[in-house]
């Protein structure tokens, strides 16, 4: 699987997804950062990621300057044409500015940035991230952020809910941010574009944060 | 050259925190009759043409695609 990892000034999580990937089997030579000025994306990609970060230093709003850099016109056609697009936490915030998901993230309800393990839950497995898993299934994994508390009209939300494109939630006593419907993760209607506000990529290594997050890693690389 | 100002709010039932606190603080200080604060935008624009109109269609233009997000924010532009 051919990958490429999306890189605007502010992003900071580039090297622990990349780190994340080679875990999970991914050759390192078909890891590739591409630098937000580019305007092309290599040919025979599979998968884009768009990092966690602080792009363009979340000027305007979080993620509102990186949705319109260069990259992200190829990004948008090659989610048209299929590739897959995952972006974590920062890259949620750019996914949903870009307008390829719904809504938006919000400041956090209590106002505070969040740096902890947050207990998730497993809202769905159609989906080619979240195939390994068993739904309903609880995992723990770390959140970062500021912006983590995702809105959406009423009727937007109706949909996502009908459409099983709530992918991950925040267990309802252990919501970090005030997120509308506990979401934590949202898929497009492709079902191949996933917005994610926990740090999966951070929860693969033993030492560190636990594996909990390895079984996202094996849906997208062992459908 | 054209000023304008851009003001953008968040529209009605999006949560506004910051607002919030600034509103208790306020309240804290005995401003006892403060009852809602909401925190917005403001943005002074220059435009290098002196066609009102076409000012105000690339105003709107500026806000529809960067100044504003259209899920949590209204604007509003005012031409000098």
């Amino acid at each position: 699987m051919k990958i490429a990892i999306i890189v605007f000034p502010g992003t900071n999580r580039e090297n622990d997804i990349r780190a994340a990937l080679v875990t999970a089997g991914v050759a390192a030579s078909n890891l590739q950062l591409i630098w937000h000025r580019e305007t092309a994306i290599p040919a025979a990609t599979d998968l884009i990621v768009l990092p966690g970060g602080f792009s363009y230093g979340d000027y305007l709003r979080c993620g509102a300057m990186a949705a319109h850099s260069p990259i992200m016109r190829e990004v948008k056609s090659a989610a048209a044409r299929g590739v897959a697009v995952l972006g974590i936490c920062n890259g949620f915030q750019i996914l949903c500015e870009s307008g390829l998901l719904p809504g938006v993230l919000l400041s956090n309800q209590g106002l505070k940035f969040v740096c902890r393990e947050v207990e998730l839950e497993v809202a769905t497995n159609q989906s080619i991230y979240s195939r390994k898993m068993v739904k309903g299934h609880r995992l723990r994994a770390p959140v970062a952020h500021h912006d983590g508390n995702y809105f959406a009209a009423p009727e937007v939300l109706a949909e996502l809910q009908d459409r099983d494109q709530i992918v991950f939630k925040y267990a309802a006593d252990d919501n970090p941010n005030g997120s509308a419907l506990n979401i934590a993760g949202i898929i497009d209607s492709s079902r191949r574009v996933l917005g994610l506000m926990p740090h999966l990529e951070n929860a693969t290594d033993p030492l560190a944060g636990g594996i909990a997050g390895r079984a996202m890693f094996d849906s997208i690389l062992n459908g | 050259m054209i000023k304008a100002q851009i003001f953008v709010t968040l529209r009605a039932g999006v949560l506004d925190p910051q607002g919030s606190a600034i509103g208790h603080t306020l309240n804290g200080l005995g401003f006892a009759e403060l009852s809602s604060i909401r925190q917005g935008k403001y943005y002074e624009v220059e435009l290098a043409t002196d066609d009102r109109k076409l000012a105000q269609a690339q105003l709107e233009k500026y806000c529809q695609t960067v100044i504003a997000n259209p899920v949590i924010e209204s604007f509003r532009i005012e031409i000098l």
